[in-house]
Formats: structure tokens, C-alpha cells, sequence
């Protein structure tokens, strides 16, 4: 029955997106559509003494000018702008009050009839602040930072420091072998290509159409309905197809707020368009300075590890995730200690990215593994087997499923890494230095509760509805296929509706959550389409399926057929037209069990080859090899470019992205993609993607998800690439030229 | 070919809300409005089609079609040059439509993605770019199809490393390279 | 983006003309850098003269053996000439590490000559700036300087110049002809541009009312032994960090002539005739060209992030006077450094 599942299909939307069709938030069109755009603030911390807009509303074709002191109402507590996924403190209002917390702060819109007057206006409003003294450099809150408070409810739990395990400080002290290291990752930034926008088309009757660059429309919903005091009929927000987001999108962001706030004001339509720079405040991946101290046996085995981290937030909430606990999770390891503090600083809130917290905590743990195993003269490959853990050591659980051992034979083999001279600066070719390096990734293998409805007509097509979002991910495609087998139609016969909030529930799109959830939330609602036609195929006189229970048919090939003798079947078609039924619709939610029994994670293996200029310190990632183990893989095409993605983000954080802040002013100094650097398809060479045989029944599909796992541990692994090609250890992101000092 | 007289901006002079318009008054006070550059005709053909326009010159190609000819299949990821996602053809040549201002550009023939496909059957490159999964999110991807088009018509490319290099002006954040390459050198392949 | 007038200019009399006596015009061509710095209120013209239509796209031969380039040659088109190409291959070699092909299909030739720095602190007007407002400060020199210059900086401005192009015409000397209403004159390359000392809000000596009509290349052009190497943050699409522009004239391994210019350390491509006499016959060698690296940069000044840019320089001089030398010019697709 799986005809596409695990197949390379070819993305369902490739023709939208190949021709231009696709549109995105800000390519929704209407008549009287007019033009905002956001004045900052050129300060990062302070209050607005006077904010005079006279010369803006002097250009002809300006039609008003929003700021905090003449805005329409907005809700006034903090419950209103809790956004589904908000850390806790208290979420930015935007033009709510005069208040300066970070520098590039929205606090003012102007609306004109052309965003060319729009921008042009918007340069002429003059602000005058009083100043207050910020601070932005993580390096001087080291002291200041603070520790993070116990949880306070399950959520926060989810986010703060494993229990110690064992007695860290003394196995510390009684190892054989010990490393220690500091490690640093900077701020960086998602930049996904799609300018952040929002169209909001008002409706004669006050209701709102709002096409939003986001990776949740119904956490855009709520929050909107909560800041504004509208009611859900009154605001249906939109994304059919978003221009990447890699975690940008999972909160509600400002454009969306001033957007709906002046189509309100001046009834009607409004687009809100950032510009690049004005994306910088809306959250980064914190930087993160981290100590890893690693205790070790003579044999290799681990004995202690001990991660303290401190992180960047906001002066307004705290943001943070489960840093310091991926060390303690993927190796083998008695003993475990963790710290985690939190540096307030006057930027905007961080916000997740691509694999947030595995991300900067593998670049340390594994770095610092490379370094113990050069410690232990040890292959770096043999001391991760040589820790393996078979089972979730923070719960003393099994996995669901971890064929890690996999990942680390077949990449090895794929990249040869049983050729590695163990000598650093032993490798060359033609001039360059030679490194392979190798590390390894994990993350967490999740599902949410979602709700997906399916209609069916008479003539084998179906409509498969559900609010959430397809990013670049390959929602569309995945979900097709899917429901494609589980129907038992041509894939041709499927439509997907998603990105509409007023779909069948759905959470964020992030974490890597969705595939799994929505998969069998598809194969729930297909069951219950599959039972609905069988009620319906029994009322045929002489129907062949007279006598047989639901869970003995199956749908394939636009019919519902005995699984134990397939000569007895009835069409789809049939059944319905019998029935005199057009449609069957059928919405049902998945909750996945609450598997507490066991751990559920994902992993790779990644194994990276760099040459170096010995003489320049040019650094060029020739070739990686990324081996995952991401259990069941629903479409090997889509689900390749996930890893490929990843991968490539990997390179970008190892050797290229940095935001550059002015700590002085407290602005960000790069806040455009010529100087913030993410890779270029020069920087891009040989990538190859290898998925292990996984089989898990965590899920009836057994999905894992595949959108974070991609980039975790493949910094470490070119970071140990250059230091095997150089000798040189370059604890701190990116790994610049001028850090190796050949 | 057809031809579409476009005057003006496009957009409708509606009367704003009354209330709206109170307010924008009494802020303004007494002082005379600044107003707008005084508009500049321009006439291009964009994907065959002629148009005859009315434009403020600040106006970009890149927002001309975005916002005044509702071809969005041309994306704005920077507007400063740095990224390639509004590259398009002018007169064969790709370039960067977001550093152009229209009235430059009077009697040039322009192509956006949503001229390369013709009569419905995909440009090669752009089935390529399906067949090889050379995109993730789809908002690079018309810039990225547009100057590969420019690339192969420049004759300039011979290898991967060519490739590479002359497709680094488009930024794909989702990380499509190697799949893009792959699609380019498929089509070079068989031209 | 202020609004402003639109002008079309149909010949270099009536561009001149047009720009006459209104210090707040500009000429628009390629428009990749003025477009970009008006978006960003850097730039704030009240009159955009457009100079597409001149007469200026031709590329020819001089009547001395020489090549003239119009100035509305493309970046592109000017790599790709055979002459170009073939006599003068480290030209093409310099414009094609610049910027992207869509760019490169945009930019002029004497619009790449007026491009203005990239120092985050002239493009972003809540910022002090010299260059962008006389005596508001230069934020630079206890900022972010990563990109900044190490050689002839003043307390005023320690901007650099980011073109490529130009540090290969400034090895090439070329001539940059400029036309106003009172006249044609011919500028040399080297005093084209100017270092920022106390007025860095003038980057070159091109005077209000010019305008560039060609640049002439003398006929030596390096075409045995020469290279242009590159070195940035990231492989391709972005500005130098260093990059240095190599001519030599060799007799067997005996250097008879030298020329070599850097970029991205200065607000000018810069050139050193001690550096290049330390050159002049003498043997070929990396002793020798450390040598002179080390005559240039006898007055490097680094600031707090760019002081690395001094090592890397000298590296880089070793280095592509080695590649010309070979005769392996650095290859601007393959990023393995020759």
C-alpha cells in the first residue's frame, strides 16, 4: 500500500514555486491597498521624549502616521501577547508605550499610498530619546548573569538543567584523563530569503484577511484576537506558502501587529513589508558561552561531564532551552552536572533556530569530545563507541528506537574514514592542509496533537485540510503522499489546504514535530474515511463486503479491498454512487500516546573533510558526509534537501555567521546579507546524505522528523576537520581566517 | 503581443474615511504638503506583453511588477543587491531588478519567471529544478531559474567550480546548492 | 529614498550641462551602489541625471597601443572582451572577483570607479560618520572594524575602498578621462581616488560637474605574469579583506619590472613604489617578495579587529607575486588558492 511513501517524489507545490505562482505573504494584491513602513529606533535603551511627525505627513500620499501615542486601543496585560510558544516574562508590545529596550525597535508606521512614499516619509520622523545606559555584550554580563529559576510549570521543565547525576566534582577529579574547554557561539541570524511581510485585507464588514509570513497561523489568530479584542470569525490568517522562517516565524512578529493596527485605524488594507535590517530584531539564535569539562578512563570510557552555560536573553523575557542537557544525554556517563545562567541584555528576545540548544551545545560537547580523544590518543570515531549509550540516562529509559551505530559504520564507510591519518597536519594535497573531522548529532523526536479533515468525493479526488504550514520543509508533498496511500489514490487525486487558520487545528511548525504529527493525523482521519466507506459499501445489495469488519479492508487502487482476499473489493466510486453520496468528509484529531517508557530521539553522524591554505588560512568544506537516523523517511527527495539544508547551515555557523553588535551604540552593526555572511554556492561542495534503516514504533508511521537534525553537530565536525588539518584549535564561532594564524 | 495601458500608478485614488482624513489634516496644520517627484513615462515589455506607465521614478522594476503589475513571481529578499532573489532578464541579461529604477529602463524587454514557461510547457530549467529538488521554501527560486537562464545563455560555464561561482549571487538560505548545480549542469548538459 | 527629479541625459554636452552648477545631482548608470546608498538615506540627491543613453559603450584601441573604455562599458562585458581577456587579463580577472554576475551585468566602468565604501557606520545614518557627515565623528575607529584599513587612514576616517576593478586599473595606471562644461582633462589612476585625511567626505578628485568618459589603459599590460588574489569571509559575493593585483615583467627568474596594488586595506587601492623598487632585479623568490611585503606595509595600523589584516597582507603579497611569478594566476572559480 505505501506507493509513495519512502519514495523520492517530486514536491507537489514544484510547479507553483518553479513558475512563480506560488505567493507569499506579501504578493497578495487588492484595490486601495496601501503601504506601511517602520520607523526604528536608532537607540537601545531609553524612552521616547518626542516624536515629531509633521514633516512625514507633510509628503503627499501619506495617509497617517502610527506611534505610541496615538495608536488605536491595544490589550494592556501580558496574558494578550503571550504567544503560543512565548517564553515567560513579558512579551514586546509594539508602539504600546515610549519605552526604548532594544535598538531597530519599532515605534512608529507610517501608511502612505506607494511604499516608495511610505519609506520616504518614514525617514522624516524625528525622534528624541532620553537615553539610558545599555548593556548588549554577553561577555560583560558574565558576572552578572543569573541562574535560571526552578521550573514553573511543565513547559519550563522541558527547558531548564537536567537533575546532576552521580557526583560530577569528584569523578571530575578522579579521572585518569580530563579536558576542559570554553566554548563560544555568537549571535546569529535566520535570514530566510522571504522579507518578513504581512498583507491584511480589510473586508467592508471590519474582518480581517491577514497573509502573514509565519510558521503558525492559528498562534497568529489567537494572538491577535487577544491584542486587538477581536473574535476569531472576525480574523482568518493566511500562509500558503512561507519564504523559509527556520524558527523566525514560530511567534507572532511586530509587522503583523502594526499591520493589522493601522488597517484598523484607517479601514483598510494594508501591506507591511521589513526591510532586511529591520529583521534583526525579530530574535536570533542567543550566543552562548559554554565550559565543558569532560572526565575520562583510560579506556575511553566517559566519567564525568560537566556543561555550564550562559546565554543571552532579553531584559523583558527569558528565553532559554535545554542547553546543558545534550551532554548528559548522548554518552554514556555516571556522572553529570549542569548550570545554566542567563545574560540580560538590551536586545530583543532570541527566538528559536534551526535546532536551537543542540545546535551550540554539540559544537561544544563534540569539539570537546575531538579533544579528549587527541587527549586519549584515541581515533575520535572510537571514543564515541566506545561511550555509547543505549539508553536516555536522564530517565533511565530505552530508546524507542537508535541505530547511531549505523549512522557512525555507514558514514565512515562512505567517507573513508578508516584512511584518516590520526596526526594532525599529516594530510595534504597539492599544498592545502587536510582535515576529517568527525561529529556526532541528536535531537528529539516529537509529536503534537493535530487535527486533520478529509474529503472525499465520488470520483477518487480528496482535500486534505489542516492549519499548518509548509516552510520549505515539503509539508505539501509529504502530506499528499501520505494521504495518498492511506486513500489508496493517485497522488494526482490529492490537494492539500494548509497555512489557513481556518483549518482543522494545528500547533507551530517547528521542532520537527510536524511530520510525525501530521502523517498520522492524515492516516487517522484516512481510517475513519476508510470505515465511513465500508458502512457505505455493505449497503450494496450482494456487497463482497458484507461481513467484514473494518480493520480487515484496506483503500488501494480506488477501492476499498479485503486484506485477506483480495478478489473481494468495491470502488470507491461504487460505494458512494450506491449510496448516493458526493462527498465523506471526516476530521478527526491525533494525539499521540504519551510514550513516557522510553526516550525518543534522533541522531547522525557527521563526518566532514576541509582543506586549508597553509599559507592564507583559506578554509574551504570539501566534504561531508551527514548519516542520519531519523526512523521511518516518508519521501527521500525532500527529506535529502532537509539534511542538505542542514548541513549547509553547518558550514554557515562553522566558518561564516556572526552578528557583528557596536556595543557602544548597542546595534548591530551587520544587518544585511553582504555582511552578514551565510554561505554561497561557492562555499558549497560535495555534500552526501545517507539514511540508516530505522524502524520505530514510537508513531503507526513510525515518523521521526528530520528539520533540526540536519544542522546539529556539523560545526563540530568542521571545526575538528581543521583542527586535524591545522593543529590549531578554534574554540570560538565562526572559525575566520584570521583565527588560525598558521 | 498584447499591449496594456497602465497610466498612473495603478493604484485607485479612493477618498480616505473621513475620520482619517480629519486627523491627517489637523496634524499637518497650515504648512503646504510636500509633494510627490513629478511622474515619468516609461514603456516596457515585460514577457511580451507592452506596457505603457506613469511612474513615480523611485519606483523600482522589482515594485513596478510586484506592486503595480501583480507579477509577484519575482521576489524581494534584500532590496539592496546582496541576495539575487529578484533577478530577472533584461534585454537576455539577468540582473538585479531591486538596484533599478524603471524610468532607466524605457524600450527594454524584460523576462520574469513567469515569462520562462511557454504555453504552459516548463522551461527546461525549471522542470530540472523540480526533477532535482533544487529548492526548499520556492522564494529564491525564481531568482535562482532567472540567472540560470543569464548563465547559460553567457556561455561562460564550463564546470561545476564555473557554476558554482557564477551562481553565487543567489543566495539560498534553505541550502539548495548542490541541487541547483545538479539541475544547471542537466540542462548545460543537453544544450 | 527622498523624492527627486528625473532627467535623461541624451549626450556627454548635455549630461555635463544638465549637472552644472547643482552640487545636489548625481548621475545615475549601473546604478547598483548609488540605488543602494539612496534607499539607505545615504545618498540623497534631489536630481538623478540618467547616463544610460551617452555614447560611452565602446571599448577601442588607442592610436599608443593602448585600450579605451567607455564609461558606461559594463563590468561584464569588459571581462569577457578578447582585448580585455588577452592583453589584459588581470582586469578581467579583478572585475570577476567582484560583486555577482548580476551585479557585474549592471555596474559601469566609471560608475565601479565612484563606489563608495562599505563601512556599516556610512550606510547606517543613526551612526557618526566623516565621510557621510563632516565632523559628526568616525565610529569606526573604536567600532567594528573588521573590514577596515590598515594603511593611510586618518583620525578622520578609516574607511577602504571595496572595488576590485580599480586595484587592477591602478596596477595597470590607467587614465581616467572626465569631461564638465569647462572642459576635458585626463586623470591618472593614482590620484583619482584620495586618502581620507581631513576631508574623507570626498573620495575622489573628480570635481563637482565631471563626469568619467573613459578609462584608457596604457598598452603594458601583464598579460605573461600576473594575478589578482582575492581573500574574504566567505568564497565568493563578498567584499576583500586583502586582495592584491600582480604585474611582472621577468627575464628568466630576475624580476625587470614590478607593479602590484592592494585592495581592501585603504581608501584607495594602494600602491607602493619603494615596495615595487625593492622588487626590480632581483631574483624571483619568496625571500624577495617578503621583502618588499614588508617595505608596503612598513606602516600598517591596525584597530581593535582588523589588526590581523596586516599578517594576512603580507601573506597575501608573498603569496600572488609567487602565483605570478609561476604564471599560475589565481583562478576566480576554483577557491583553491593557486
Amino acid at each position: 500500500m505505501a506507493h509513495y511513501i519512502g519514495t523520492p517524489t517530486s514536491r507537489v507545490d514544484g510547479f507553483a514555486k518553479v513558475t512563480g505562482a506560488a505567493k507569499y505573504a506579501a504578493e497578495f494584491n487588492v484595490p486601495g491597498l496601501v503601504y506601511g513602513s517602520v520607523v526604528t529606533s536608532t537607540i537601545a535603551k531609553g524612552r521616547i521624549a518626542r516624536i515629531d511627525l509633521s514633516a512625514a505627513l507633510r509628503v503627499e500620499g501619506v495617509l497617517d502616521v502610527l506611534t505610541h501615542e496615538n495608536r488605536p486601543t491595544m490589550a494592556d496585560n501580558d496574558q494578550a501577547y503571550k504567544d503560543d510558544v512565548a517564553p515567560a516574562g513579558s512579551p514586546f508590545r509594539p508602539l504600546y508605550d515610549g519605552r526604548i529596550m532594544f535598538s531597530g525597535q519599532p515605534i512608529a508606521l507610517v501608511v502612505a499610498q506607494t511604499s516608495e512614499i511610505a519609506r520616504f516619509a518614514a525617514s522624516l520622523v524625528r525622534v528624541d530619546y532620553e537615553t539610558d545606559t545599555h548593556i548588549t555584550d554577553v561577555h560583560c554580563q558574565r558576572e552578572a548573569a543569573i541562574p535560571l529559576k526552578p521550573p514553573g510549570d511543565p513547559i519550563e521543565a522541558m527547558f531548564t538543567p537536567p537533575k546532576t547525576r552521580g557526583r560530577p566534582e569528584q569523578a571530575l577529579a578522579a579521572a585518569a584523563v580530563r579536558h576542559a574547554g570554553e566554548y563560544y557561539v555568537p549571535i546569529e541570524h535566520h535570514n530566510p530569503m522571504e522579507l518578513f511581510a504581512s498583507t491584511v485585507i480589510y473586508d467592508g464588514d471590519g474582518k480581517l484577511t491577514v497573509y502573514d509570513k509565519t510558521q503558525g497561523v492559528q498562534n497568529v489568530q489567537h494572538y491577535l484576537c487577544r491584542v486587538f479584542g477581536m473574535k476569531p470569525e472576525d480574523v482568518r490568517v493566511m500562509s500558503p506558502f512561507v519564504g523559509g522562517a527556520f524558527g523566525s516565524g514560530l511567534r507572532p512578529q511586530f509587522q503583523v501587529v502594526l499591520a493589522v493596527l493601522a488597517a484598523r485605524a484607517l479601514r483598510r488594507s494594508v501591506r507591511v513589508v521589513l526591510t532586511r535590517p529591520q529583521m534583526y530584531v525579530l530574535g536570533y539564535r542567543p550566543a552562548m558561552i559554554q565550559l565543558i569539562e569532560l572526565g575520562a578512563n583510560a579506556d575511553g570510557t566517559l566519567d564525568a561531564i560537566m556543561h555550564d552555560a550562559i546565554t543571552v536573553t532579553s531584559r523583558y523575557e527569558d528565553f532559554f532551552r535545554q542547553e546543558t542537557g545534550w551532554s548528559g544525554l548522548l554518552y554514556k556517563c555516571a556522572n553529570a552536572g549542569y548550570k545554566h545562567k542567563l545574560a540580560r541584555l538590551d536586545l530583543a528576545t532570541p527566538c528559536d533556530m534551526r535546532a536551537p540548544s543542540a545546535t551550540t551545545a554539540l559544537f561544544a560537547l563534540e569539539s570537546a569530545m575531538d579533544e579528549l580523544a587527541v587527549a586519549l590518543n584515541l581515533d575520535p570515531l572510537e571514543l564515541r563507541l566506545r561511550c555509547y549509550s543505549e539508553r536516555d540516562q536522564h530517565n533511565d529509559l530505552p530508546f524507542s528506537s537508535k541505530a547511531l551505530r549505523e549512522c557512525y559504520r555507514q558514514g565512515a564507510t562512505a567517507f573513508g574514514w578508516d584512511k584518516r591519518n590520526p596526526e594532525a597536519r599529516s594530510m595534504r594535497d597539492a599544498g592545502d592542509l587536510v582535515g576529517w573531522g568527525m561529529a556526532t548529532g541528536v535531537w528529539e523526536a516529537l509529536q503534537m496533537p493535530i487535527t486533520v479533515r478529509i474529503a472525499l468525493s465520488a470520483n477518487g479526488h480528496a482535500e486534505v485540510a489542516c492549519a499548518t504550514s509548509d516552510i520549505g520543509t515539503g509539508s505539501y508533498t509529504i502530506m499528499a503522499q501520505v494521504a495518498a496511500d492511506m486513500l489508496g489514490l493517485p497522488l494526482e487525486n490529492i490537494s492539500i489546504n494548509l497555512g489557513d487558520s481556518s483549518l482543522p487545528q494545528s500547533p507551530v511548525e517547528g521542532g520537527s514535530w510536524i511530520a510525525a504529527s501530521v502523517s498520522n493525523g492524515i492516516a487517522t482521519t484516512a481510517d475513519a474515511i476508510r470505515d465511513e466507506l465500508l458502512r457505505l459499501a455493505k449497503q450494496m445489495p450482494g456487497s463482497p463486503l458484507a461481513n467484514i469488519a473494518s480493520g480487515e479492508v484496506t483503500l488501494a487502487d480506488g477501492k476499498l479491498i479485503s486484506k485477506g482476499d483480495a478478489s473481494r473489493s468495491v470502488s470507491i466510486t461504487d460505494a458512494m454512487r450506491h449510496a448516493a453520496v458526493d462527498r465523506i468528509e471526516q476530521e478527526k484529531t491525533y494525539n499521540p500516546s504519551n510514550d513516557v517508557t522510553r526516550a525518543h530521539n534522533t541522531h547522525s553522524a557527521i563526518f566532514a573533510e576541509v582543506k586549508v591554505d597553509e599559507q592564507i588560512g583559506v578554509i574551504r568544506v570539501t566534504r561531508v558526509v551527514s548519516a542520519i537516523a531519523a526512523g521511518r523517511i516518508l519521501n527521500t527527495k525532500t527529506a535529502s534537501s532537509q539534511i542538505l539544508g542542514g548541513v549547509v547551515w553547518g558550514i554557515g555557523m562553522a566558518l561564516h555567521e556572526e552578528t557583528l553588535i557596536d556595543h557602544k551604540v548597542g546595534r548591530i552593526m551587520n544587518a544585511n546579507i553582504a555582511e552578514y555572511h551565510v554561505p554561497v554556492n561557492a562555499d558549497i561542495h560535495d555534500i552526501k546524505v545517507i539514511f540508516v534503516d530505522e524502524p520505530d514504533d514510537s508513531n503507526p508511521l513510525g515518523i521521526k522528523g528530520l528539520g533540526e537534525i540536519g544542522i546539529v553537530g556539523v560545526a563540530a565536525a568542521i571545526a575538528n576537520a581543521v583542527y586535524h588539518a591545522t593543529g590549531k584549535r578554534v574554540r570560538d564561532l565562526p572559525i575566520t581566517l584570521d583565527k588560525l594564524r598558521l | 503581443m498584447t499591449e496594456v495601458e497602465n497610466p498612473g500608478s495603478g493604484r485607485d485614488a479612493e477618498k480616505l474615511p473621513r475620520a482619517v482624513q480629519t486627523t491627517v489634516r489637523e496634524r499637518v496644520g497650515a504648512q503646504s504638503p510636500m509633494t510627490t517627484p513629478e511622474a515619468v513615462s516609461v514603456r516596457l515589455t515585460v514577457n511580451g506583453t507592452r506596457h505603457s506607465l506613469l511612474l513615480d521614478p523611485r519606483t523600482t522594476l522589482l515594485d513596478l511588477l510586484r506592486e503595480h503589475l501583480d507579477l509577484t513571481g519575482t521576489k524581494k529578499g534584500c532590496d539592496q543587491g546582496q541576495c539575487g532573489a529578484c533577478t530577472m532578464l533584461i534585454d537576455g541579461r539577468r540582473v538585479n531588478s531591486c538596484l533599478t529604477f524603471a524610468v532607466m529602463y524605457d524600450g527594454a524587454r524584460i523576462t520574469t519567471i513567469e515569462g520562462l514557461a511557454a504555453d504552459g510547457a516548463l522551461h527546461p530549467l525549471q522542470q530540472a529544478f523540480i526533477d532535482h529538488d533544487a529548492f526548499q521554501c520556492g522564494y529564491c527560486t525564481p531568482g535562482q531559474i532567472c540567472s540560470a537562464v543569464g548563465l547559460i545563455a553567457e556561455r561562460r560555464a564550463t564546470s561545476a567550480d564555473d557554476i558554482r561561482e557564477l551562481m553565487s549571487g543567489n543566495i539560498c538560505r534553505c541550502g539548495a546548492y548542490t541541487n541547483i548545480v545538479a539541475a544547471i549542469q542537466q540542462v548545460m548538459g543537453r544544450s | 529614498m527622498i523624492s527627486f527629479r528625473y532627467a535623461r541625459a541624451n549626450d556627454v554636452a548635455d549630461a555635463v550641462r544638465q549637472i552644472a552648477g547643482d552640487p545636489d545631482a548625481k548621475f545615475v548608470a549601473g546604478g547598483t551602489n548609488l540605488i543602494d546608498l539612496m534607499k539607505m538615506d545615504v545618498e540623497r540627491p534631489t536630481k538623478v541625471i540618467d547616463i544610460t543613453r551617452l555614447p560611452l559603450k565602446q571599448v577601442e584601441n588607442t592610436p599608443g597601443g593602448g585600450l579605451r573604455i567607455g564609461a558606461l562599458v559594463r563590468n561584464s562585458d569588459l571581462a569577457y572582451h578578447p582585448q580585455v581577456e588577452a592583453r589584459y587579463p588581470v582586469l578581467a580577472s579583478a572585475i570577476m572577483a567582484g560583486a555577482s554576475q548580476q551585479l557585474r551585468n549592471m555596474a559601469s566602468t566609471g560608475g565601479d570607479l565612484l563606489q563608495r565604501t562599505r563601512c556599516c557606520y556610512f550606510y547606517d545614518t543613526a551612526t557618526p560618520c566623516n565621510k557621510r557627515e563632516r565632523g559628526s565623528g568616525c565610529s569606526a575607529i573604536a567600532g567594528q572594524n573588521r573590514m577596515h584599513a590598515i594603511l593611510g587612514a586618518s583620525d578622520a576616517c578609516i574607511a577602504t575602498h571595496p572595488s576590485d576593478m580599480c586595484v587592477a586599473l591602478a596596477l595597470l595606471e590607467a587614465k581616467v578621462h572626465v569631461s564638465s562644461a569647462s572642459g576635458d582633462r585626463v586623470i591618472a589612476f593614482a590620484e583619482f581616488h584620495r586618502l581620507p585625511g581631513e576631508t574623507p567626505e570626498r573620495d575622489t578628485n573628480l570635481d563637482a560637474g565631471e563626469i568619467i568618459t573613459a578609462v584608457e589603459l596604457p598598452p603594458k599590460g601583464f598579460a605573461t605574469n600576473y594575478t589578482y588574489l582575492k581573500i574574504r569571509d566567505r568564497l565568493s559575493y563578498a567584499f576583500a579583506l586583502v586582495s592584491v593585483a600582480v604585474g611582472l615583467e621577468l627575464d628568466g627568474d630576475t624580476i625587470n619590472d614590478c607593479r602590484f596594488a592592494l585592495g581592501g586595506v585603504a581608501h584607495k587601492p594602494w600602491r607602493d613604489p619603494r615596495a615595487e623598487a625593492a622588487l626590480r632585479g632581483r631574483r624571483a623568490n619568496a625571500a624577495t617578495f617578503a621583502d618588499a611585503a614588508d617595505v608596503l606595509l612598513r606602516d600598517a595600523k591596525g584597530y581593535a579587529h582588523n589588526t590581523f589584516k596586516i599578517d594576512l597582507a603580507r601573506r597575501c603579497i608573498s603569496r600572488a607575486l609567487m602565483q605570478a611569478a609561476r604564471g599560475t594566476p589565481q583562478s576566480q572559480s576554483s577557491k583553491k588558492i593557486a
